[in-house]
């Protein structure tokens, strides 16, 4: 398929069809609208379904019925409706249903805004609903590494049988870009778990999420952490920009406020201070080793967070440079992205303070 | 020479349950296997349990099944009926599960007219939990949380499930059974195979709403229990077809 130029939210929806997504359940919220009105018009041209919901409680549980049954999934929502989400989340995650969510953040705490934030990185990384467990989460930084990770997402999905999220922000979902709707090879994966009637199998498939048994209950978490493990050591992605040249600080940003940080460097450079750029692309299993060599650079001085969130990234920042140099923090709050010149003059004050 | 007269649905395990002497959930569990195995679906059958007694019910039935939240049982039967469209799909909710904390997800899967059928088991409290006040629980009636009786000014009055459902344009067919003598558990057998005839025909949402007994929670032995049941739920809960869009 040609470049053609996109909004956001469509060129997302129109990959998840690429990728064989044939199952929508959602409930309108701005600034994810876009993705259930394109669905409800093109999934049912593709033979697939869409429904709807009456909440965003409900259209995850939608999800969970019809991932349990082996159907390629998606729903999509914005930070409040996240946060319903949750419980599904827990539940997709302990019955390993495969599915995508996409989650195009705006403002909060609350109601909040309609804007881009990326304030919910807490509630994507984090397990924003009960146990232990976590969520293989992916931060595009353009629309086409949005829609060539939508395919990455399905396969995930159903490799690791998990819910695996795509963690936007309402300026990625509204902006327009040209992409390339590639064509995805769409594996088979095993579904002689799923629910599909008995059809003489040896025992009846059950999609399960309680375990009464305490013994039962920590084998299981056992065997689910062993399971994250193992996407930890193989899933993470990230991207590196100007690491090279010896930076005397090492952004890390994710999202849309990684191409800011981009005009950011260049603005730096014009003033003859060497900035580099550290992007997670997977939040959740996050780049703890390309963060920490990025750290023991001989000319890097600190690793800063930049982000439209109070430090929430920094927080696993801190954790993967573990001492090593100092980490900073340059944010902007509620729905306001920084700008270049913001980012630029926040690294030349940290400059000043040495 | 022996013969045998009758024998146990083969899609319930030869297993103890977890149920307590004297509920009616055990003879629920016999007329859903025995409607399934009548109408020849049990290879195709896919049962979701809900939260509460319940929510054990994987344990004993044979056919397939998905354990879901609280009260979103009927979303998830949403999901598996799209996937599914030729199999039976069914949930099997309590009061508090249906009424309480999934009136949306049952509501609107009505409204919808999912084609699926929904098994409400109303026993008039919070059984797995210990006893406290259901959606369902009858006026004066005491419960863990209302222990001098409900009081209407307070918690307001019982759910009447089967008439909401049944109010909504999407519902096909809505019954409400008891199973407080065998007279009326043949009735239910009748009602919990029409609804799922009639899933299996593409005909709309389907709701029967079992009245039943929890002698542990409301401290009578099983005797008094069906003998309170006939007593003071069925006059607040009235017996029948509340709406059948397939009657001539």
């Amino acid at each position: 398929m040609a470049r053609v130029l996109m909004k956001g939210n469509e060129a997302i929806a129109e990959a998840a069809v690429a990728a064989g997504c044939r199952y929508f359940f959602g409930y309108p919220i701005t600034p994810q609208n876009e993705i259930p009105e394109y669905l409800s018009k093109r999934l049912p041209e593709v033979g697939g379904y869409f429904v709807q919901a009456e909440s965003e409680v409900s259209a995850i549980n939608m999800v969970y019925g019809a991932g349990g049954s082996g159907g390629r999934v998606m729903t999509s929502s914005s930070s409040p409706g996240i946060a319903l989400k949750q419980e599904g989340l827990s539940c997709l995650a302990c019955a390993e249903v495969p599915s995508v969510i996409v989650n195009m953040m705006r403002g909060g705490p609350g109601i909040g805004s309609i804007q881009a934030s990326q304030a919910d990185y807490f509630q994507t990384v984090k397990g924003g609903g009960n146990g232990d467990y976590m969520i293989p989460a992916y931060a595009p930084g353009t629309l086409q590494e949005a829609c060539d990770l939508m395919a990455k997402a399905f396969d995930v999905a159903f490799e690791y049988r998990t819910p695996v999220m795509i963690a936007g922000d309402g300026m990625l979902g509204q902006m327009m870009e040209p992409v390339e709707i590639k064509k995805v090879d769409i594996k088979e994966y095993d579904l002689s778990w799923a629910t599909r009637g008995r059809n003489g199998a040896k025992e009846p498939h059950i999609v399960l999420t309680a375990h009464l048994d305490a013994d039962d209950l920590e084998a299981f978490n056992e065997y689910l952490q062993a399971k994250y493990r193992k996407i930890m050591a193989k899933e993470v992605m990230f991207d590196e920009h100007n690491l090279d040249g010896d930076p005397e600080y090492v952004l890390v940003a994710y999202g849309t406020v990684s191409r800011i940080c981009k005009n950011a460097i260049a603005k730096l450079k014009e003033q003859g201070v060497n900035v580099g750029l550290l992007r997670p692309i997977t939040l959740w299993p996050f780049p703890n080793e390309a963060i920490a060599r990025a750290a023991a650079r001989p000319s890097v001085k600190a690793v800063v967070s930049v982000e439209m969130a109070a430090g929430q990234m920094m927080e696993d920042i801190k954790i993967a440079v573990n001492g090593l140099k100092p980490v900073e923090l340059i944010y902007r709050l509620g729905s306001i992205p920084p700008s270049p010149d913001f980012i630029a003059t926040k690294v030349l004050e940290l400059k000043g303070r040495k | 020479m022996s013969q045998a007269v009758f024998t146990k649905t083969k899609l319930l395990r030869d297993v103890p349950t977890h149920y307590c002497p004297g509920c009616t959930h055990g003879i629920i569990h016999r007329l859903v296997g025995e409607a399934i195995e009548e109408l020849g679906m049990s290879e195709k059958a896919i049962g979701i349990d809900s939260v509460g007694c319940s929510g054990l019910m994987f344990q004993y039935f044979l056919f397939d099944q998905q354990c879901a939240a609280h009260g979103r049982a009927p979303a998830v039967a949403t999901g598996v009926k799209r996937v599914n469209p030729d199999c039976l799909v069914f949930t099997y909710q309590g009061d508090g599960d249906l009424g309480a904390i999934g009136n949306a997800e049952a509501n609107h899967a009505a409204i919808r007219g999912e084609k699926f059928t929904t098994i409400l088991v109303n026993n008039a409290i919070y059984g797995m939990t210990g006893g406290q006040m259901a959606p369902t629980t009858l006026p004066g009636m005491k419960s863990t949380t209302t222990q001098r009786g409900r009081d209407v000014e307070m918690h307001g009055y019982p759910l009447r499930a089967a008439e909401m459902i049944a109010s909504h344009e999407g519902t096909y067919y809505a019954e409400r059974v008891s199973l407080h003598d065998t007279a009326n558990i043949l009735k239910a057998k009748k009602a919990i195979t029409k609804a799922f005839r009639n899933q299996c025909e593409g005909k709309g949402f389907n709701f029967i709403e079992v009245l039943s007994t929890c002698p542990t929670n409301w401290g009578k032995n099983p005797v008094e229990a069906l003998e309170w049941l006939k007593e003071n739920m069925i006059p607040y809960y009235p017996l029948g077809v509340l709406k059948d869009k397939g009657a001539a």
